[in-house]
């Protein structure tokens, strides 16, 4: 009943505070609208446009030679590549020289044992693991093939668990 | 004194010309109106105010600390445009420039360091402008949305000093941006994103020296031409600057 009342009260106030909408009212909401659409659109067109599709940029598989170049216990930097290829006595990994904290290149120091950042003084262990300083993330260890003539194959582009090592 | 007036008499006469009369449509400022029409009349001049409080000239007042962050800002132009002459963003060649500027151009080594130390003055004038400004109050109502636009005149002055800091290809050069652009993707979701649109690719390399290029030489001074016009209109728009009479209490 209330209800009823309610909505009968409502149907006929609608009559009056309806406004029609003039012409002009009308036309400026539709260029408006107009307006909002084509400027979204040159922002999402900018946006993709300055994105680019192809990158010439250094390939992120290659080649890292024969494993005899990499003694037992021995750290070897590959500058071009910016990559570590560590062998010990369990196997033979690659990983990372790039910190992980701001993206400095780290090196190697074989008289502390350590990989260490010239930026900010973090400290890696050999595997890669944070000893010090403000790195989030240990050394990434990227993904290690023996190809079919022997060499090895690093693909910077596959991340790996420290665990998975080459055992050679 | 004969010189004087005789120059005189040749500006009267070359006053009375049409061409004259066509490009100043209004006649010698003599009195107040007159004067205040000249500056509304004149498209770089209308946007400072016609009339300022003697108050507001001292020294003490502002330092001028705007004025001269203004001034850099002309000379790191007017440099900056001679600099682009010798300089191609381009990877082998932006270092080969740049040492060439500095040991073989005439004048390069002038040109360069003035552009180098302006833009370094600039950062301290701008920074001591606003702590200027905020000691004395001038952020305060009437005056916020000119703070506000200082702000961004701000950021944009950082922007220009950090992308002109990769131009030389250096190895300073080179990590600095390295260690900035990275601090970029630490910038939760947007942050890769981000830095892949501003460095065009993963690498810093050719597409982010070109980037950084455009933003540096036309994209930020177009910014600032803009903002820097809003921030002196604003000042007259806004009542003139904020001055403190030391004898009498502030409202």
């Amino acid at each position: 009943m209330n209800m009823a009342a309610e909505d009968q009260s409502k149907a006929a106030e609608k009559p009056e505070t309806k406004t029609p909408v003039s012409r002009r009212d009308f036309f400026n909401e539709i260029a408006g609208g107009a307006l909002a659409i084509a400027g979204l659109g040159a922002a999402i067109v900018t946006v993709t446009y300055s994105s680019p599709n192809v990158l010439f940029e250094p390939p992120t598989t290659f080649r890292a030679g024969p494993l005899d170049d990499y003694p037992v216990n021995s750290v070897t930097y590959l500058q071009d590549q910016q990559v570590y290829i560590v062998r010990t006595e369990k196997g033979l990994w690659a990983m990372s020289s790039v910190c992980t904290h701001l993206g400095c290149i780290t090196q190697w120091k074989p008289e502390s044992n350590q990989i260490a950042c010239p930026c900010h003084g973090s400290k890696f262990e050999r595997d890669g693991n944070v000893e010090a300083g403000p790195a989030p993330r240990p050394l990434p260890h990227f993904a290690v093939r023996l190809a079919a003539d022997g060499g090895l194959v690093v693909d910077k582009l596959e991340t790996v668990e420290e665990t998975e090592i080459l055992k050679v | 004194m004969a010189t004087t007036v005789w120059t005189q008499r040749l500006l009267e006469q070359v006053r009375k010309t049409r061409v004259w009369r066509s490009i100043f449509r209004r006649g010698p400022a003599r009195t107040n109106r007159t004067r205040s029409l000249a500056v509304f009349g004149n498209l770089s001049l209308h946007v400072l105010p016609v009339k300022v409080r003697e108050k507001s000239l001292r020294v003490r007042a502002t330092y001028y600390l705007g004025s001269i962050s203004f001034f850099l800002f002309v000379v790191l132009t007017v440099t900056g445009i001679l600099l682009m002459l010798y300089y191609h963003p381009a990877v082998p060649d932006a270092y080969r420039d740049m040492k060439d500027l500095v040991y073989v151009v005439a004048n390069g080594t002038f040109l360069r360091n003035l552009h180098r130390l302006a833009a370094q003055a600039m950062v301290v004038a701008v920074f001591w402008h606003m702590f200027h400004v905020f000691y004395r109050g001038g952020y305060k109502p009437p005056h916020e949305f000119n703070w506000v636009v200082g702000v961004g005149l701000l950021l944009v002055t950082l922007f220009l000093s950090y992308t002109g800091y990769l131009l030389p290809w250096d190895q300073l050069a080179f990590w600095a941006i390295t260690v900035g652009t990275n601090i970029i993707g630490y910038v939760p979701l947007l942050g890769r994103p981000i830095r892949f649109l501003l460095l065009g690719g993963h690498i810093i390399g050719q597409n982010a020296l070109l980037r950084f290029y455009v933003l540096h030489c036309v994209i930020l001074p177009l910014a600032a031409v803009v903002l820097i016009a809003e921030h002196f209109w604003r000042i007259q728009k806004d009542g003139g600057l904020t001055v403190r009479d030391d004898n009498e209490r502030e409202e």
